[in-house]
């Protein structure tokens, strides 16, 4: 007992002395960070008075503008359900790629990797600049960057949710000699189903939100008309957006929570 | 006929699981394997089918020779042979059909096989089996409700319906308590009697084996020490078997024993793949 | 036993078969529409992607003059900045807010107010919230810094207050039983029930405001954005691949420093 009590303490010690270096590195990283930045703010204490300023501009809302929100929305709406539907298909490939039990080789694991770590360190407006060069403006673009930024996140999900699945039931597939396709079929789909269907209405959700901003770089949707408005500094109708934006958002979690609570 | 010469089996870890093993299963025998955890019983039964690729050796079910087979042609020759296993393995979010059904998988497309459109004649002697093993009317139950009996009777009819010519059994009740154990033995070999179907069975209760079995082979430490009728076997093939005692060629006598105790697969570090037990 | 020739469908999920049918050609409907809605012709589509071999082509090899890569340097830090800054302010700002938005430790009006000041934090895409932030203080990081801060609120004091709403209420009492005031109350039977979730959150929402950082600027909010949006809209391609490769490598090691921190002190 004696022989062992300094050696907890200096245990006990290291790790305190490491928590309190991570934390005076974190809080002079940031004291840096706001000296660095040139802000260039002469006087912060306006500043909640200009955002108040914005606030009372923006009431009330403009609802006659509704009508003209309606097309847009619908346009994300559709954005969004296209743009999912697109990357379940291509991401199922992918997730088998960068699983490790269902792999071909260490090359298509590699492969599946990169493919899921650029998807995702790519945002979804970044994904859209590039594909409105490539379909011009409009929608069409919109819905491919939403392709391509959910392929990763729902082929990382689900290659992990594919490492979890019990083998025994794929090598009794097997062993009745079913062909590879027919293992997916049988031993691997069953076992992922329930996480395919939650991680995709999960990540419709998100794409409905990200389907908002792709207006500001001509990929269509409602934000085309969000930033018309705030370039016509028209804030009566910016708060009617919002507000609409903020309805369809609350709905659609709503919904994808209800739906994933139903699969099981 | 299952005829196999001189089988072996090395890890890539090192462990030699199987030292060269000559057996065969004849007619519409019931042999039952009978050793100690890790002597190598699981390992051999997966090998048969190639579950685990054996290292050398030669393994004829019939005419065909099995190591040496390319993919497609050892999809279709696992078509004959059926398994059932320790844990069942059955999928257990799809239903009991849907499982007995797996085990026609290898004479569907992969179209019809996702439509579930199985030849009517395999949906008439899935209902026969699973009258048989006294599951009618589970048919659409997802097996997950199941009980453990209940599963391995699905387990039977799955190997049963492939209409094989051998059935390979790795620790079929060991998951199970004693008298469903005792049920679902006499179950299998009634079957495997009825169709005139050879059957080749991994378990480590002795009982049960002298009860179910026509003849039994003792594995010990990967090599075959014990060949003989169930009332061939005395206290000095138990002891061969369980103990590696006085075994005239035995040069390892002085290794440590055993001791892994969990399950005799040992670990199978050529798959990536996880998730057995 | 052995009625003639049985037939078995696979039981559906849906009531009826019909109801299946139905389902299945609402969705296929659905999907058409909105493929025209978005203008998904075919032909445009073989168009583009027969264009995108060239385009491909253009954007490499990623290069960049001395100054364009000072440049990111810069901005990159800018962006590195923005994101530390408004990490702490956040998470100052989330504390009382999660208290006043846990249903057990806070009155009901209270309550509703922030549980909707979070629903509409949540709700924005922090590329909107950075266009309003711009358009109400100005241009540069200070905008990306309240924006930033914005989404930070919303999401962490969600987080904090559902963990406040499940702490065991029964420390609490024992503590508020010994006769301490309220302040002492929470110091001593709540805080210590939140403090490891606290620190694991605090990293992992760093990790995420790293990757907003890096964006908000295609508005005006600072940082590397805005060089991005520039390049692009210059035409100079290879440039902009040279600053996406610097995004990545950025924010895979946020991810990865987020992923260690984790694992070690949590």
């Amino acid at each position: 007992m004696a022989t062992e009590q300094p050696t907890w303490e200096r245990f006990d010690r290291r790790r305190r002395l490491s928590r309190f270096v991570l934390l005076l590195v974190a809080a002079v990283t940031v004291v840096a960070s706001w000296r660095f930045m040139d802000t260039g703010v002469a006087r912060p204490e306006t500043i909640p008075r200009e955002i108040a300023d914005l606030l009372t501009r923006m009431y009330p809302p403009d609802v006659a503008y509704t009508t003209q929100i309606v097309q847009p929305l619908i346009e994300t709406v559709q954005i969004a359900a296209l743009g999912t539907l697109g990357a379940i298909l291509l991401a199922v490939p992918v997730a088998l790629l960068a699983a490790e039990n269902t792999t071909p080789n260490a090359a298509t694991f590699w492969l599946g990797k990169l493919i899921v770590t650029v998807s995702r360190s790519v945002n979804t407006i970044i994904w859209a600049l590039f594909f409105v060069v490539l379909f011009g403006s409009g929608p069409l673009a919109g819905a491919v960057a939403i392709v391509f930024r959910s392929i990763g996140f729902l082929g990382k999900l689900l290659g992990e949710e594919i490492e979890e699945i019990d083998f025994g039931q794929v090598e009794a597939v097997r062993a009745s000699g079913a062909s590879s396709a027919q293992i997916l079929l049988y031993g691997v789909l069953p076992q992922v189903k329930p996480a395919l269907v939650g991680l995709s209405i999960y990540r419709w959700d998100i794409n409905i939100r990200d389907s908002t901003v792709l207006g500001f770089v001509g990929a269509g949707g409602i934000g085309v008309e969000l930033f018309r408005a705030v370039n016509a500094f028209a804030w009566q109708s910016v708060a009617m957006v919002l507000i609409v934006i903020l309805g369809v958002v609350v709905v659609t979690e709503s919904l994808s929570a209800y739906t994933r609570g139903l699969v099981r | 006929m299952l005829q196999v010469t001189d089988l072996r089996k090395t890890y890539p870890t090192g462990d030699e699981a199987l030292k060269g093993v000559t057996t065969s299963v004849e007619g519409s025998e019931t042999v039952a394997m009978i050793g100690p955890s890790g002597a190598g019983k699981s390992t051999f039964i997966r090998c048969v089918n190639r579950l685990t690729e054996p290292s050398g050796g030669e393994i004829y079910l019939d005419d065909t020779e099995l190591t040496g087979l390319n993919d497609d042609a050892l999809r279709a020759a696992r078509r004959d042979i059926g398994m059932i296993f320790q844990e069942y393995n059955l999928v257990e979010r799809l239903t009991v059909m849907e499982n007995v059904l797996t085990g026609r998988l290898g004479y569907v497309s992969a179209w019809q096989a996702f439509r579930r459109s199985f030849p009517p004649e395999d949906i008439e002697r899935a209902y026969e089996i699973l009258d048989r093993v006294g599951l009618g009317e589970m048919e659409n139950k997802r097996v997950d409700e199941l009980s453990g009996g209940q599963r391995q009777r699905v387990g039977i009819a799955r190997a049963v319906i492939q209409q094989p010519k051998i059935l390979l059994v790795d620790e079929p009740t060991s998951s199970l308590d004693p008298e469903t154990s005792n049920t679902v033995m006499r179950l299998l070999t009634d079957i495997a009697a009825e169709r005139e179907v050879p059957v080749l069975i991994n378990i480590h209760e002795v009982d049960l084996a002298i009860e179910h079995a026509d003849r039994i082979v003792g594995l010990h430490d990967g090599e075959l020490v014990f060949e003989g009728s169930p009332s061939e076997l005395d206290q000095l093939g138990l002891d061969q078997v369980y103990r590696g005692a006085e075994v005239p060629e035995n040069a390892d006598d002085g290794q440590a024993p055993e001791t892994t105790g969990d399950g005799d697969v040992l670990p199978d570090t050529d798959r990536p793949l996880a998730g057995e037990t | 036993m052995a009625a003639g020739n049985r037939t078995w469908e696979r039981p559906t999920v849906f009531r009826r078969r019909e109801v299946k049918w139905a389902v299945y050609v609402g969705i296929v409907g659905f999907v058409l529409w909105s493929g025209v809605g978005v203008g998904a012709d075919p032909a445009r589509i073989a168009q583009g992607l027969g264009s995108a071999g060239s385009l491909v082509g253009d954007f490499l090899p990623p290069s960049a003059t001395p100054r364009q890569a000072q440049r990111i340097a810069d901005k990159m830090l800018e962006s590195v900045a923005m994101a530390m800054v408004s990490t702490l302010t956040g998470i100052v700002l989330s504390v009382p807010i999660a208290f006043m938005a846990a249903e057990n430790l806070s009155p009901k009006p209270l309550y509703a107010i922030n549980r909707g000041f979070i629903s509409i934090s949540r709700a924005f895409n922090a590329i909107i919230v950075g266009i309003i932030a711009v358009k109400a203080i100005g241009f540069g990081p200070l905008a990306g810094i309240l924006t930033i801060t914005f989404k930070t609120v919303g999401f962490f004091s969600k987080l904090l207050a559902e963990d406040l709403e499940d702490i065991d209420m029964g420390s609490v009492n024992a503590v508020r039983a010994s006769g301490a005031s309220p302040i002492q109350t929470v110091l001593y039977g709540v805080v210590p029930q939140i403090i490891p979730r606290f620190a694991g959150l605090s990293v992992y929402r760093w990790d995420i405001n790293i990757r907003t950082s890096t964006i908000i600027g295609i508005v005006g909010a600072g940082g590397i954005g805005s060089v991005l949006l520039t390049a692009f809209n210059r035409y100079d391609y290879q440039y902009v691949t040279a600053i996406l490769l610097a995004i990545i490598a950025v924010v895979l090691v946020a991810e990865g420093v987020s992923a260690v921190v984790r694992r070690r002190y949590t």
